[in-house]
């Protein structure tokens, strides 16, 4: 069974723009799948509509035998946990600490006095220590979000999610408004994190060539429908004109391999 | 991409413009209604100007009144009502603490409710319509109601700056909500938070500075309101104020206002330094 399914999920907006036509989708526990699209295809809409950040319109998205769309307000907080995000240019909370960044998510899990007071179980400061250690930061916690550059903003990003301790991560484009190499560097932590704790993730992402180099899957979303569902050498020219528009394909695909080696080798 | 736009159509227009004079496009389009309307303005201004009476008698009177006045400044009178001065001084600032304590209390969740991105329709209207009530009624109005009902004194006056600072308060606090940055606080809901927990840690640190810097400006307005809503029976430093002036003990008022000036601009100073600490 997998582990999340979307079924003719559908949203549209009070303007009448159809965002999401009937998208039906599977994800196995632990796959990696990236999303691609052109801007306004629908693609933040879809993983919002997974967590509810948005409500769909219809249709149903279920994550583990557990229909989140009929959820009340309660139950959905519960599985919001289960559902880290990562979001575009960071959504850190940028006057708090990063050690409270990191915390917060765990907002889900500890009462509203002890959140309030920052008095963390011990076992939620071990994690958040481990997890800042992981992504090279240990060093920074006490530092105010705001004063880390964006690669240092996203990592503590990623270690908001999966102190959530989740079983999906919903990931809007992480690599937008950072430099090449550091794109890289985070979407190959990303993905090493999904294997090293099995996590299934859907990546919002617009560089196909970094999509391509990174995830098993590649969906395609145009005008809020799948255009393309497959392995990442599938996407021939005439897929991506399809999904994006006219355009001359071969520089971006061919591209990926030399560009590899160059920033292999800057490393 | 070139072949939609055919060279030579482009270039004819772009040969009819070059040459020509540029202006940025005028704020009233419409040429006539816009000389109509400066003509009028100035028009209505020299009529309004002219409908002041002014009495030169009167004036040239007053004039010795007026310059007495103003050379008290010069001898300011500390001593003579030091007892009256104290305790109206007192008076004052326990009003302001009191009123700018309780007022701030009040306002934060009027503030929440009055901020259309996290309150419901109906908490809106409600929580708006206080801040609308709040700030139609002015102080010297309020102050006048709340010592016909509770009588003279500075109860009357801490009452009505408390209710002033709700309007003041969450009008400004529930704008600085509102335009918060919205990802930093969905980041937080997505976490699985519960309100409460949604606020602190999503929408307070963005608007914490704010409400700081508003609370001491507000401390400091209610300091000079307490001042004036004296003049209309509300306690405090302004009772003395006024008893001087009738009293033509005009060298006793200059020592009052002097005292004022000093604790307003102490007050603008600690601002200043608490509001570049907070940021």
């Amino acid at each position: 069974m997998p582990m999340l399914t979307l079924d003719a999920l559908t949203k549209t907006y009070k303007t009448g723009d159809q965002a999401l036509k009937a998208v039906t989708l599977d994800v196995p526990a632990g796959q990696v799948l990236a999303l691609i699209g052109p801007s306004g295809a629908g693609k933040s809409t879809l993983i919002r509509c997974i967590n509810r950040l948005v409500e769909p319109t219809s249709g149903t998205a279920t994550l583990d035998g557990v229909e989140l769309t009929r959820l009340g307000p309660a139950a959905l907080r519960r599985e919001r946990r289960r559902m880290g995000m990562i979001f575009q240019e960071y959504a850190l909370v940028e006057r708090l600490t990063v050690m409270e960044n990191v915390l917060s998510g765990r907002l889900g899990y500890v009462g509203f006095w002890r959140s309030l007071t920052r008095r963390y179980p011990q076992r939620d400061v071990d994690e958040a220590f481990r997890l800042l250690d992981r992504v090279g930061l240990l060093h920074m916690a006490d530092k105010r979000a705001d004063q880390l550059s964006g690669g240092q903003r996203q990592r503590v990003g990623i270690c908001r999610a999966l102190i959530q301790d989740p079983a999906l991560l919903l990931v809007d484009e992480p690599t937008a408004s950072l430099d090449p190499k550091t794109s890289r560097q985070i979407m190959r932590l990303i993905c090493e994190l999904c294997a090293e704790r099995g996590l299934a993730a859907i990546i919002n992402i617009h560089d196909v060539a970094l999509a391509q180099r990174f995830v098993a899957r590649v969906i395609g979303l145009r005008m809020g429908e799948i255009v393309y569902d497959g392995p990442p050498d599938g996407l021939s020219p005439d897929k991506l004109t399809e999904i994006y528009g006219e355009e001359d394909w071969e520089a971006t695909i061919e591209k990926v391999d030399e560009e590899d080696d160059a920033v292999e080798a800057a490393e | 991409m070139t072949a939609a736009l055919p060279p030579d159509a482009t270039h004819r227009e772009l040969d009819d413009i070059l040459g020509t004079r540029w202006r940025r496009p005028p704020l009233v389009r419409r040429a006539w209604l816009r000389w109509a309307l400066i003509v009028g303005g100035l028009l209505y201004l020299v009529a309004a100007i002219a409908s002041v009476e002014v009495n030169w008698a009167r004036v040239y009177e007053g004039l010795d009144r007026g310059a007495a006045f103003v050379m008290a400044f010069t001898r300011p009178d500390f001593v003579t009502r030091a007892d009256a001065i104290w305790d109206g001084m007192l008076e004052s600032i326990v009003m302001t603490v009191a009123s700018s304590v309780v007022g701030i209390a009040i306002s934060i969740p009027i503030a929440l409710g009055a901020a259309r991105n996290i309150a419901p329709l109906p908490v809106y209207m409600v929580c708006r319509g206080i801040i609308a009530v709040s700030r139609a009624l002015q102080e010297i109005i309020v102050a006048i109601l709340l010592v016909a009902i509770f009588g003279f004194g500075p109860l009357a006056g801490f009452l009505t700056l408390s209710f002033a600072t709700i309007g003041f308060l969450s009008k400004l606090l529930a704008e600085d909500i509102e335009s918060m940055d919205r990802s930093q606080a969905e980041a937080v809901r997505a976490t699985g938070a519960r309100w409460g927990q949604w606020i602190d840690y999503g929408v307070k640190p963005q608007v914490i500075p704010r409400l700081i810097g508003l609370s001491i400006y507000r401390v400091d307005i209610n300091f000079r309101e307490s001042a004036i809503l004296g003049l209309v029976g509300a306690g405090g430093i302004g009772a003395t104020l006024n008893t001087a002036f009738d009293r033509y003990e005009y060298d006793t008022a200059a020592a009052i206002l002097l005292l004022i000036i000093v604790i307003v601009m102490a007050l603008e100073y600690v601002s200043g330094i608490v509001r570049a600490r907070v940021q």
